[in-house]
């Protein structure tokens, strides 16, 4: 079970042509910058737009080939997430819920109950009676993850579910929304321009770029080793798992990393590689995080250097061509390695 | 004026004060020339009262016509890209632009017992249009549905259509899309669409007296009674007239802000 979505699409300005397939049971994020082609790829899977040419199909079922084959948006079977929670604003939460079963041959209390089951399961049961004027952006985007994860659609798709959340919340629905996802079957398919999301949510990350996509493949090879500088800026990051007690987190691996903000319990810890410095002996100074360690591999792309580090914490450093001369580093040579605790970010998990 | 407030430019203000005194001179006149003591009377008599009820049954007639076939028309105006379309919004907009009269001699020329779809109404149904209440309530519906339809596909245009979209994806088809999304959703248009509509159709005086003639009792409505009645009793006239005025003031003052003026 599985999306294929391989299609080309002109509309307006923009050329979309991708070839994209998000395995079930995983989360594949499409990231890209503003007019990509993000939210009109997610708009041709859910058949409110129909491709030139290619095909769509999810899990064997056809969903868009033409000339001959086009299914219409409500057989699909989807569940779809919008960055602006589209609540229809004169239902209460409860019957927002209930509109997928309603519309797919539920009578009214059988929906009614499903939609109940749903916000219970939530723990959103509290608002079932609110209008969605009444609820708050962090709640109206959970009741509309109900509303689509209710009617078990076979697949599921987000396209910036937190963008339009303030940051306190966004960080909240973005561990609800980690833990929904791990129970979906089918393949979700995350579209959002936050990297934070990527790293947090997804198993694969697909970079869309002017209409097509320029890298794909899993979360820890794509930030390793991003092909383009846009893939670099935004995801060339080192992302580490671990647990925080007060400023220290201890990885998964055993390696212990400080960091300046106070959390406690699972956090993922974002380093970007352009805030480690190298040296070639033991630093001296404010850093609160230093090791030795060794270099693996180097990667030159365009003026700066990609620097890929050993253990006891891999990671990624980037620095200048000149500096990385200076330094005269080759892969396999010892190095000290330092970062500033203000530039190791949190986020809880 | 609260403090923080920015004065308005006086001579703004001055220019929509006399416009104002403009609209409510008639009222106050006609106010002043009715003779009170004769009023109640005057409404009571069997003329008045079937005036009254003719104009009833003709306006929330038309109203309810306008919203049944002008909520599809608006959709189709809106939402497709059906062939000729800014001819068709034309056509259907012609009432409104063209003195009733004239609209009266066409719907004359073509449903009368002399045009062939009026022969055939009546040899077919026993329907004839021409001196009947179903007359004047179809002269009605043609000057007022225009107002329906206008508000209605403005709402329609506006409508947020990824609302609609989400409904779909939740497997609604189209026709329950519209029922339970696009419809409540533009409920205030239909309702302000409704009431503009009935208020014309209240009004209504030049088509119905050409197409469905004066008849008492079956074509004769209020504005037709009271264009008698000035020729015969002044004060009867008055009276209707205030009846009409009053009518039309409160629905429209209770109607909010928000029905009437697009935010």
């Amino acid at each position: 079970m599985s999306l294929e979505a391989s299609f080309a699409l002109g509309l307006g300005a923009l050329a979309l042509d991708v070839d994209l397939r998000c395995p079930a049971g995983a989360v594949t994020a499409v990231l890209g910058p503003n007019g990509a082609g993000k939210t009109t790829l997610l708009r041709a899977i859910a058949g409110s737009v129909a491709v030139d040419a290619g095909h769509i199909a999810l899990d064997g079922r056809t969903l868009d080939a033409p000339p001959g084959t086009f299914v219409p948006p409500e057989q699909r079977r989807l569940g779809i997430v919008h960055q602006d929670h589209l609540l229809l604003p004169h239902l209460s939460a409860l019957d927002n819920v209930a509109f997928g079963p309603r519309s797919r041959g539920a009578g009214a209390a059988e929906a009614r109950a499903l939609a109940a089951a749903m916000l219970e399961r939530m723990g959103l049961t509290a608002l079932s009676g609110a209008k969605p004027r009444a609820l708050s952006g962090g709640q109206a985007q959970r009741i509309a993850l109900a509303r689509a994860l209710v009617t078990e659609p076979d697949a599921l798709l987000l396209d910036e579910p937190l963008a339009s959340l303030d940051p306190g919340t966004r960080v909240e629905v973005r561990r609800d929304l980690r833990r929904l996802l791990a129970a979906v079957a089918g393949p979700t398919l995350l579209v959002t321009h936050d990297p934070v999301d990527v790293l947090a949510l997804a198993d694969h990350v697909a970079v869309l770029e002017g209409g097509r996509i320029t890298q794909s493949g899993a979360i820890a090879s794509v930030t390793a080793q991003p092909r383009t500088r846009y893939v670099a800026e935004l995801l060339g990051t080192n992302l580490i798992r671990g647990d925080a007690a007060g400023t220290t987190i201890t990885t998964d691996a055993g390696a212990q990393l400080i960091a300046a903000a106070h959390h406690d319990g699972a956090v993922f810890a974002t380093i970007a590689p352009a805030a480690i410095a190298l040296h070639r002996r033991e630093p001296e100074g404010s850093p609160r995080n230093r090791w030795r360690t060794s270099v693996a591999h180097i990667d030159v792309l365009g003026d700066r250097v990609r620097v890929q580090l050993g253990d006891p914490l891999p990671m990624v450093a980037e620095v200048t061509a000149p500096a990385i001369a200076a330094l005269e580093l080759r892969e396999g040579d010892a190095v000290w390695v330092s970062i500033k605790a203000t530039e190791v970010a949190t986020y809880p998990a | 004026m609260s403090r923080s407030g920015r004065r308005p430019p006086i001579p703004v203000v001055v220019v929509a004060a006399l416009t104002v005194l403009f609209f409510s001179l008639p009222l106050v006149g006609i106010l002043q020339r009715a003779d009170w003591s004769t009023v109640w009377s005057d409404l009571t008599t069997d003329q008045a009262v079937d005036a009254i009820r003719l104009s009833m049954i003709c306006s929330v007639s038309a109203a309810a016509l306008s919203v049944v076939f002008g909520t599809p028309l608006a959709w189709v105006l809106a939402r497709t890209a059906v062939p000729g379309r800014p001819l068709i919004r034309g056509l259907v907009l012609l009432p409104m632009v063209l003195p009733p009269v004239i609209g009266g001699v066409a719907l004359l020329a073509a449903f009368s017992l002399r045009s062939p779809i009026g022969s055939w109404l009546h040899d077919a149904f026993g329907i004839q249009l021409t001196f009947s209440t179903a007359g004047a309530v179809v002269a009605a519906t043609f000057v007022a549905m225009p107002f329906y339809v206008l508000t209605v596909e403005g709402a329609l245009r506006g409508v947020d259509q990824r609302y609609e979209e989400v409904a779909a994806s939740l497997g609604a088809d189209r026709l329950t899309v519209f029922r339970r999304v696009t419809l409540p959703l533009i409920a205030p248009s239909v309702a302000a669409g409704a009431v503009l509509a009935w208020a014309r159709a209240l009004g209504e005086f030049g088509a119905t007296i050409t197409f469905a003639g004066n008849v008492e009792g079956r074509t004769r409505t209020l504005p037709l009674a009271v264009y008698l009645e000035l020729e015969s009793d002044e004060q009867a006239a008055i009276a209707l007239s205030l009846v009409l005025l009053v009518v039309s003031l409160v629905v429209l003052v209770s109607l909010r802000d928000r029905w009437l003026v697009r935010r």
